[in-house]
């Protein structure tokens, strides 16, 4: 790790003000930066924790949730709001990392955590275009079972790794930002990237931008949602694939639909092509798997991760069919 | 002294001034507590797992400075006056453990995961996601203490000693 | 037969491929230890009846018979839980010296070639930098010396370390940085650059294959035509299967923290071989064995990961050259890239049977990855040899050798991955036959050892087959596969043999303090790595000298004790145990010597007394007794010290002699995702004297469970592009978590073997035996899918 500085900022205006220095970078939790850190992976200059900055959920007015960028995944997950009204986010945040981790790590920290990649993680060993712009991708031709099967490049399979981002993906979360320019916001499913040529470019985020809180908007009565990870081991492993899904089913139809998966692609995945499939349609296993089968037309498969394919299929189909089933 | 010190088992000490020192480091290394084990020093085993304010974390991927104010209960701080701490004693007569390396982590975590359960925090495997009283089944302390990794194969020894300790208490 | 008079002792042996194998029969007993050396061992030694009389024969009868305190068999809770529940155990990084310097390494990123250019002037200027050692300036060295002819070695490879500017490996350490502080030395070693001259390696399986594989010798076995055999066969099974690279992953990283003092050096180690190790550096070095002083009283896991290593010698080198004491504690990255684990092996398993299920042929034979330094045979085949009765049989172990960190010995080497093929191909013959696998298995018990027709010291897996079958509920088993469904998930049982070959080491030696206060300290230089020595060693002494385990204090894990006794080959308990049989008989004869004539027992010799009550008595007439503290004041005497060494370990030349166990599974595979949950497991083991059931019980489990991770999930990623390790992770190399463990049954036979010291057998690897193809069989029953490669992960399921 580089010798670097640390402050801890009382608000989000100090914050970004600490954060307008060179190469300094934002510090939550630490469950994945001080990671990177060690690693050299990350090579900041200053740390600006961010932390200390609000920590609250409260209600909107429309009955929505607006979450502090700061809020534990612990107290997100436990919020009693989060737990009956969208349980496929505690869901998600309950099915990811370790209960310690869970205690650490920030909203904001989890929506900008990175990639897992083994050949991104190893600076001395191995070439990755997301660390080193235009180096080569050792990804693609080595061990690649757990990488992208939507929307990756040449340039890079990697995947996001995050849970709590494929229900926020579904929940049509909205992320509020502070930067140098003013707050602004952006629909999480447009804040992070595809890779393209530009894999080193992962989110919208300007220089110095600050997540401050997540919103999220209030969901139909008749609305059910789920969360369904599929893993290498019972607990305490990332997603090979994971189904956020919110689905309001009305006389057997589909009246509304929310759909996102979680490890098949570098950005939470918004399975846009199902719901579109789905809406309107008839709610049957049938018509799940074929929507499934429409958003994963488009999928491509690496030496290894073939098998993601099927499997989101599956998990997707399952995953509608319990809500479907669900009084 | 509250705001420039972290309080560990109970003294307020400096915090480091090097920010790189992890909590983990900082306790090992500086203070000379090394009850709390390095394992893999990625966030992946548990073995560092320390209470701050009662809650569980993984002291490796904690950097030291982040916690200046905070109360830190590490396993040297577990035990009262009279004695040792009931879960560590369930530890011995389950046979909790066998090299050891990973025990330190494994009580502190659960003794974390007690109060998280009798507060009402669901887990992966809670059926009833709005339940206010969670039933520490033996499902529910595997999932529970699924971060804490242990090599040697004691894994029933460990969550028995927890359910004696803890489960009658929560059901 | 003609192999099996001709693979007799190793000197025999000549031309390219001894070697290869360098392997003695020293190495073949001692490391792979356990693999299978048994059935060797009774081919080298010539034909039963020639050796001589073990110690056993001799104090079988006196340990079985006459009881003493009665704590063998005791569930003793662990003597040394008080201090590890409390954290305050202290492991090798654990030791604060005075002006101690960190250390970090530096690892290669090519398989082979040589270092072109090595810059450390930015992480000489630094902070907190103190020194910089690489092949320019470490101290000349001889290479590691591995596990072979010398006794004392205890290496896995016989590499220079850090001695020229040569490549071996993909991660063969190239720097070592001393700094103040664990973060500047880190950091400053991620200043060092470096460039290389890469070379042509070898790096993938294939190629090496093409390149030419070599056979190990020891480990072919002709009886019969085996092949013939298999083409006549009425059913035959003939299949291929495939393990993967493991690692062990003990929690506790790889650590040393050294000093020197003048020309003494100090080191706290995590070792499983104390002795070996300070040999080991003493040799490397160049300075005498007694000048090198190695302890390691806890170890937080071993598996066969840690013994000799080169990080040892790293820090004593740079210790010396800084002045300074160092603490080197390997990153996890760096256990990965300095420690083998298990190779890769690809095997060729056939059986064929007849319509009644007696097998008439046995092949088991194939390739395993190697380097041509390695001691480590990885000897899948060793567990097909004494496993069943049948009419011909064909071993074959081929090595194909890899520019790579040579493998290890990891927890019943060979036979872990072994009996996953052999009891794999056993399930399949009994669905070919429609027959239940366990009444195959008993058809086909044989009745003397197959290879040699050596008598078996004692084998009980039939019982323990019956036992297991009744308590685990075999007869509710649907046989047939995909039969049973709970919702979403497809449940299955299924079964396998594990089995571990008997052994004791030749090293055994103690000192056995008796003070006049009745209580005894032992010395004995052996290890705990978990395994519970310290508890069982306790309760062995005390039943034998007839005190109660507070009244003894067992003392292990230093170089200066007596005794070269390595963790290894699940061979300490049988090594200690014939020692403190040896030592409490000196004993005896000592303390006989200080009895004068006022005593009760005056006039009786030996053969007439023994330990009772804290003391010794007539045999044949307790009330002739005399306290252990009486005879010593009486006799004036503080205390007495005898120093034993038990007979040779020749037991084992004149039998077959194993553990056993019958492995029994329960799986659910989700139809849907295909991912695999263990739901129950039963160990019915049949393993002689169990010395305490408590920690006996959490030994098996934890052999379970590690084969429950080779089975599922447990797969080390070598890119075969670079030779370079891609999860040097816990959280990207997938050990079992609380949640993948059930509640795991135990049993056992509990009958004594009469040949073994203390009736007991070696228990530490058996169960990581049989069980990875009895989870197999479980999900094949539970499926219809028959998986033969390793791990079995849901999208070979879906």
């Amino acid at each position: 790790m580089n010798p670097l500085t640390y402050a801890r900022a009382r608000d989000a205006a100090e914050a970004v003000r600490f954060a307008g220095a060179r190469d300094a970078t934002y510090l939550g939790g630490g469950t994945n930066l001080v990671d990177l850190l060690r690693e050299g992976v990350e090579r900041p200059a200053a740390l600006v924790d961010v932390t200390g900055l609000p920590a609250t959920i409260t209600k909107r007015r429309n009955g929505g949730l607006l979450i502090g960028a700061a809020v534990r995944n612990t107290a997100l997950a436990e919020d009693r709001d989060v737990r009956t009204r969208y349980p496929v986010l505690a869901r998600a945040i309950l099915a990811g990392a370790s209960a310690q981790i869970r205690n650490m790590a920030t909203v904001g920290g989890n929506i900008l955590q990175r990639t897992r990649c083994a050949y991104f993680y190893d600076i001395d060993g191995s070439r990755c275009n997301k660390r080193t712009p235009g180096q080569g991708c050792d990804a693609i031709g080595g061990f690649n079972r757990t990488h992208a099967i939507l929307g990756a490049s040449s340039a890079c399979v990697a995947t996001h790794p995050s849970d709590m981002c494929a229900a926020l993906a579904a929940l049509d979360a909205v992320v509020h930002l502070e930067g140098a320019a003013g707050a602004r916001t952006l629909p999480l499913t447009e804040l992070h990237r595809l890779p393209g040529d530009h894999p080193e470019v992962e989110t919208l985020l300007e220089p110095g931008e600050l997540i401050t809180a997540v919103e999220l908007p209030p969901l139909a009565s008749g609305a059910r949602s789920a969360y369904r990870k599929v893993r290498d081991r019972a607990s305490y492993a990332f997603a090979l694939v994971s189904v956020a899904a919110v689905l309001e089913v009305k006389n057997g139809r589909v009246k509304d639909v929310r759909l996102a998966l979680g490890g098949v692609a570098h950005k939470p995945w918004r399975a846009r092509e199902a719901e579109n499939a789905l809406r309107g349609g008839p709610a049957t296993a049938r018509a799940f798997r074929a929507a499934a089968e429409a958003e994963l037309d488009a999928a491509t498969a690496l030496h290894d991760n073939g098998f993601k394919i099927e499997l989101a299929n599956r998990t997707i189909t399952a995953v509608l069919a319990e809500l479907a089933g669900r009084k | 002294m509250k705001n420039v010190a972290i309080r560990i088992n109970g003294s307020a000490v400096a915090p480091p001034a090097d920010p790189r020192v992890s909590l983990l480091d900082f306790l090992r290394e500086t203070l000379h507590l090394h009850g709390t084990k390095k394992g893999c020093n990625q966030g992946a085993c548990g073995a560092c797992t320390v209470l701050v304010d009662g809650e569980r974390i993984v002291s490796c991927l904690a950097l030291a400075v982040q916690y200046v104010g905070r109360d830190i209960v590490t396993i040297e701080g577990l035990a009262g006056q009279d004695g040792p701490h009931r879960l560590q004693q369930a530890f011995i007569e389950h046979d909790g453990f066998q090299c050891g390396y990973c025990t330190p982590g494994q009580i502190c975590s659960a003794v974390g995961m007690a109060a998280e359960a009798r507060r009402g925090l669901p887990s992966h495997v809670t059926d009833d996601l709005s339940a206010r009283r969670i039933a520490l089944t033996r499902d529910e302390l595997r999932e529970r203490m699924s971060g804490n990794l242990c090599r040697c194969g004691a894994h029933n020894g460990i969550i028995a000693a927890i359910a004696e300790t803890y489960a009658r208490a929560a059901e | 037969m003609s192999n099996v008079e001709g693979s007799g002792r190793p000197t025999q042996h000549e031309g390219a491929a001894q070697q290869d194998t360098s392997l003695t029969r020293r190495g073949v007993l001692g490391i792979f230890g356990a693999a299978g050396a048994g059935a060797l061992v009774s081919t080298f030694t010539g034909p039963p009846g020639v050796g001589p009389v073990s110690l056993v024969s001799e104090a079988a009868p006196e340990v079985l018979v006459q009881r003493g305190s009665g704590w063998v068999g005791a569930a003793l809770s662990r003597i040394d839980g008080p201090l590890k529940v409390r954290g305050m155990a202290r492991f090798a990084a654990e030791f604060a010296l005075d002006d101690m310097v960190y250390a970090a390494l530096v690892f290669s990123t090519i398989a082979k070639g040589r270092i072109a250019t090595l810059d450390t002037g930015a992480a000489e200027a630094a902070p907190g930098f103190v020194l910089v050692m690489t092949h320019r300036n470490a101290p000349r060295m001889q290479p590691m010396v591995p596990f072979g002819p010398n006794e004392k070695a205890a290496g896995n490879d016989n590499l220079p370390i850090m001695q020229d500017d040569r490549v071996r490996w993909n991660g063969q350490p190239i720097a070592v940085v001393l700094a103040e502080t664990q973060e500047q030395a880190d950091h400053a070693a991620s200043l060092i650059r470096v460039t290389y001259e890469a070379e042509p390696a070898t790096t993938s399986f294939a190629q090496a294959k093409a390149n030419g594989t070599e056979g190990a010798v020891y480990f072919h076995h002709e009886i019969g035509d085996a092949e013939a055999e298999l083409a006549a066969a009425a059913v035959s099974v003939d299949a291929t299967y495939r393990t993967p690279y493991q690692n062990h992953n003990a929690i506790e990283p790889h650590a040393v923290t050294v000093a020197w003092h003048g020309d003494e050096l100090v080191v706290h180690d995590a070792s499983q071989s104390v002795v070996h190790n300070a040999w080991s550096l003493a040799h490397i070095l160049g300075i005498e064995e007694r000048q090198v002083h190695v302890t390691s009283p806890y170890v937080g896991g071993a598996f066969g990961g840690k013994f000799m290593g080169s990080h040892q010698v790293l820090a004593a080198a740079a210790a010396r050259l800084a002045g300074r004491p160092v603490r080197l504690t390997l990153s996890r990255e760096g256990v990965y890239r300095m420690v083998g684990g298990r190779a890769l092996t690809e095997q060729r398993m056939a059986i064929g049977a007849r319509r009644d299920g007696r097998f008439d042929a046995i092949i088991h034979t194939g390739t395993a990855t190697h380097t041509r330094d390695s001691p480590h045979p990885e000897a899948f085949p060793f567990v097909s040899l004494s496993a069943y009765a049948t009419g011909s049989l064909k071993t074959d172990l081929q090595w194909a050798f890899l520019d790579q960190v040579a493998n290890a010995a990891m927890r019943a080497p060979g036979e872990a991955v072994g009996s996953f093929a052999l009891e794999s191909a056993v399930d399949e013959v009994a669905v070919a036959l429609g027959m239940d696998p366990i009444e195959l298995r008993i058809r086909n018990e044989p009745k003397t050892d197959p290879l040699n027709g050596a008598e078996f010291s004692s084998r009980n897996v039939v019982k323990a087959w019956r036992d297991g079958a009744e308590r685990f509920g075999w007869a509710k088993r649907n046989p047939i596969p995909g039969a049973v469904r709970k919702g979403e998930w497809l449940v299955g049982m299924g079964c396998g043999t594990a089995s571990h070959i008997y052994n004791r080491e030749n090293g055994g030696a103690a000192r056995l303090t008796l003070t006049s206060d009745g209580t005894v300290t032992v010395d004995i230089a052996t290890h705990d790595a978990g395994m519970g020595t310290e508890t069982a060693q306790t309760q062995i002494i005390a039943e034998n000298l007839a005190l109660h385990p507070d009244q003894v204090e067992f003392r292990l894990a230093d170089s200066a004790m007596p005794g070269l006794v390595a963790g290894r080959g699940s061979s300490q308990t049988t090594t200690v145990a014939a020692t403190v049989v040896e030592a409490k008989k000196m004993l005896v004869a000592e303390l006989l010597t200080l009895i004068r004539a006022d005593s009760p027992l005056a006039g009786l010799t030996a053969q007439q007394v023994g330990p009772r009550n804290a003391g010794l008595a007539k045999l044949d007439d307790p009330t002739r007794h005399e306290t252990y503290t009486a005879i010593l004041t009486r006799a004036k005497r503080d205390k007495v010290t005898v120093e034993a060494s038990p007979d040779e370990p020749t037991e084992m030349n004149e039998r077959s002699m194993h553990s056993y166990g019958a492995m029994f599974c329960e799986v659910r595979v989700n139809a849907v995702t295909g991912e695999t949950r263990v739901s129950r497991m039963l160990g019915s083991m049949d393993c002689g004297r169990v010395i305490n059931p408590k920690t006996a019980a959490s030994q098996f489990r934890g052999g379970m469970i590690m084969a429950m991770g080779l089975a599922l999930t447990e797969h080390t990623h070598y890119d075969e592009r670079t030779g370079r390790i891609m999860n040097p992770s816990l959280a990207e190399y997938h050990i079992p978590v609380h949640l993948d463990v059930p509640e795991i049954d135990v049993i056992w036979t509990g009958i004594p073997d009469p040949h073994a010291p203390m009736g007991a057998r070696g228990i530490g690897e058996l169960s990581v035996t049989g069980t990875a193809a009895a989870i197999a069989n479980a999900i094949y029953n539970a499926t219809g899918k028959r998986i033969r490669e390793l791990p079995i992960t849901l999208d070979k399921l879906m």
